[in-house]
């Protein structure tokens, strides 16, 4: 059992975002959450990795509580995050920025910096074939030096994900990795979460794309209006009645 | 290219005193190097980090004062007074970046801009410890007294050009060393984008802090030398267009790149005093001003980046394909 949420709570004034749900994302699988607009699965991002306090709830990993700890220090515990709004390094390398995203597996701190020029040199040359490395696995390897900003779309999306990657994640966190890709894009990034998963990382992901969803997930939560309505395997997940109701409206199942 | 570049700059600036005969002219590079250290100092924060410091000067004063007041008050010797001149800044430094905390952008600025206002009130106003307006005169100079040796003075404009292109050398490879690992490129990360760092591990907070102090510090040591250059400490270090100074040379130089500081602090120490010697009063700061807007119009980078990037184009241009 890697991460655990219970009850979780967020309210902005009288609207809840979520309204008390506790789910589990076991060690190894492909998890993945889903649910409609506004659902509150962001929500749910936010608050497991410290960028959003929750109103009530707590979450642990590895059975230690980590709610309200600052982004860093839970990104320090192998739980690293993608952004449902494309967000790279903008002026910087593809190189440099899968280089950044590479902090956590340096050493050198200020003093180390200005006093010991060998051992910068050498925790340098590590990043950068580690960097290479990482390149490499999402397929940016002709790219490494052009500036972000000027990648296509589906390009810096890959690019997000080397830069999490880079950050060497037990869980890994996807908001919407496919979101506005074509379709063989997408055929590319499912290939890559199961690759990621093969390396014995945990993958959590919010997806619109269900086509998607069904195909790499293990376990599949559905969110609505806050709440939790659904947990389970994909199959059962896209048979059960409230979510067919909450997907596609409630005259649905006069049909159903 | 760039190498050919600094070997020529750095065999100029090192035979400097040797042939350049005027005494005020000599003056002139003494202050751009100072404000060569100043701007560095600032380049650190606004250059890499992205934040703006418009309180830079009170750095700057407080490095001034420190040194002043050891060693006119208690007579400390002038090296311990300098060491001060850039601990105690680097104190300040880093209680203005714990105040930061989660200001960025205008509120950064709005907070720095407040600090350099109050520290230049209690200097004019704490009469006991700073003589307020009247200053501090009688500021020693530097001297190396070795064991043995007859103590050697700094106290020559030439031997304080030394001096001070030595504080600029080492104030470059500070700046260069933190950049080129992984401390700079977590300075860089909070310019980029500041939550995309956080979920890669980097403490946004604890490397501001970090660039504050290191950027005070070396503001604290201009601060210093200045003291001891000019020999007189007064309220005017707190002055406003120091920083506007500091940021000019920053902004039209190059911000975020090593050289960049450095020529335009050469450049905008030089050319006022150009100026003056070539036209009146009036035409002086209207000159001055035309000037800076066509650099920031025809090069908004600034200097450095807009003649790195002539090169590539020069060889695209000469390229046969």
């Amino acid at each position: 059992m890697t991460l655990e949420a219970h009850d979780l709570t967020v309210r902005f004034g009288g609207v809840a975002a979520l309204a008390g749900v506790s789910f589990t994302v076991a060690a190894g699988t492909v998890t993945s959450l889903i649910g409609p607009n506004g659902a509150g699965k962001t929500t749910a991002f936010n608050v497991i990795t410290g960028f959003q306090r929750p109103t009530q709830g707590t979450v642990r990993h590895d059975g230690q509580p980590i709610t309200g700890w600052r982004p860093h220090r839970i990104a320090a515990r192998g739980l690293v995050r993608t952004f449902q709004k494309t967000s790279v390094f903008p002026g910087l390398s593809v190189r440099e920025n899968v280089l950044t995203g590479l902090h956590l597996r340096g050493r050198v701190g200020v003093a180390a910096a200005l006093l010991t020029r060998g051992r910068v040199r050498t925790e340098e040359r590590r990043l950068e074939a580690e960097a290479e490395r990482v390149i490499d696995f999402v397929g940016l390897g002709s790219r490494r030096a052009e500036a972000a900003s000027g990648l296509s779309y589906g390009d810096q999306r890959l690019l997000e994900l080397a830069v999490a990657l880079a950050a060497q994640p037990r869980l890994l966190m996807l908001d919407e990795p496919a979101s506005g890709m074509s379709a063989s894009e997408k055929v590319t990034v499912a290939a890559l979460i199961g690759r990621i998963r093969e390396q014995g990382i945990t993958v959590f992901l919010v997806e619109h794309d269900m086509r998607l969803v069904m195909g790499i997930s293990d376990r599949v939560l559905v969110l609505n209006y806050g709440r939790l309505i659904a947990d389970g395997d994909p199959a059962a997940v896209q048979r059960d009645p409230e979510v067919v109701r909450a997907y596609l409206g409630s005259g649905a199942h006069a049909h159903a | 290219m760039s190498r050919l570049a600094l070997l020529l700059g750095l065999a100029v600036a090192a035979t400097a005193p040797a042939w350049v005969w005027n005494p005020y002219h000599l003056h002139t590079l003494i202050m751009a190097g100072i404000f060569a250290v100043l701007a560095l100092s600032l380049n650190l924060l606004l250059g890499y980090t992205g934040q703006l410091s418009l309180g830079h000067a009170a750095f700057f004063g407080i490095g001034a004062y420190a040194t002043g007041l050891l060693t006119v008050k208690l007579e400390w010797s002038a090296w311990i007074g300098l060491l001060a001149a850039i601990v105690l800044p680097a104190v300040a430094g880093y209680v203005i970046g714990r105040l930061a905390l989660k200001l960025r952008g205008a509120y950064f600025v709005l907070l720095t801009i407040s600090f350099a206002g109050c520290v230049s009130l209690v200097s004019v106003n704490w009469m006991d410890l700073t003589n307020g307006p009247l200053g501090l005169p009688g500021v020693p100079p530097l001297e190396i007294a070795l064991p043995g040796l007859p103590a050697l003075s700094l106290r020559t404009k030439s031997a304080f050009y030394y001096v001070v292109l030595a504080a600029v050398a080492l104030s470059y490879l500070v700046c260069l060393a933190l950049i080129r690992s992984r401390v700079g490129r977590a300075l860089v990360a909070l310019r980029e984008n500041e939550t995309l760092a956080a979920s890669v591990g980097i403490d946004g907070t604890h490397y501001l802090v970090l660039a504050a102090v290191v950027s005070a510090a070396m503001a604290g040591f201009g601060g210093g030398l200045y003291a001891h250059y000019t020999r007189f400490v007064s309220p005017e270090v707190f002055l406003f267009t120091y920083t506007v100074t500091m940021v000019i040379m920053v902004v039209a130089g190059g911000k975020g790149t090593l050289a960049g500081p450095i020529v335009g602090a050469v450049l905008f120490t030089v050319l006022p005093e150009a100026l003056r010697a070539a036209t009146s009063w009036q035409w002086q700061m209207l000159l001055y001003g035309i000037l800076l807007v066509g650099v920031l119009f025809f090069m908004p980078e600034g200097i450095v980046p807009a003649l790195r990037g002539l090169g590539p184009a020069a060889r695209r241009r000469w390229s046969p394909s």
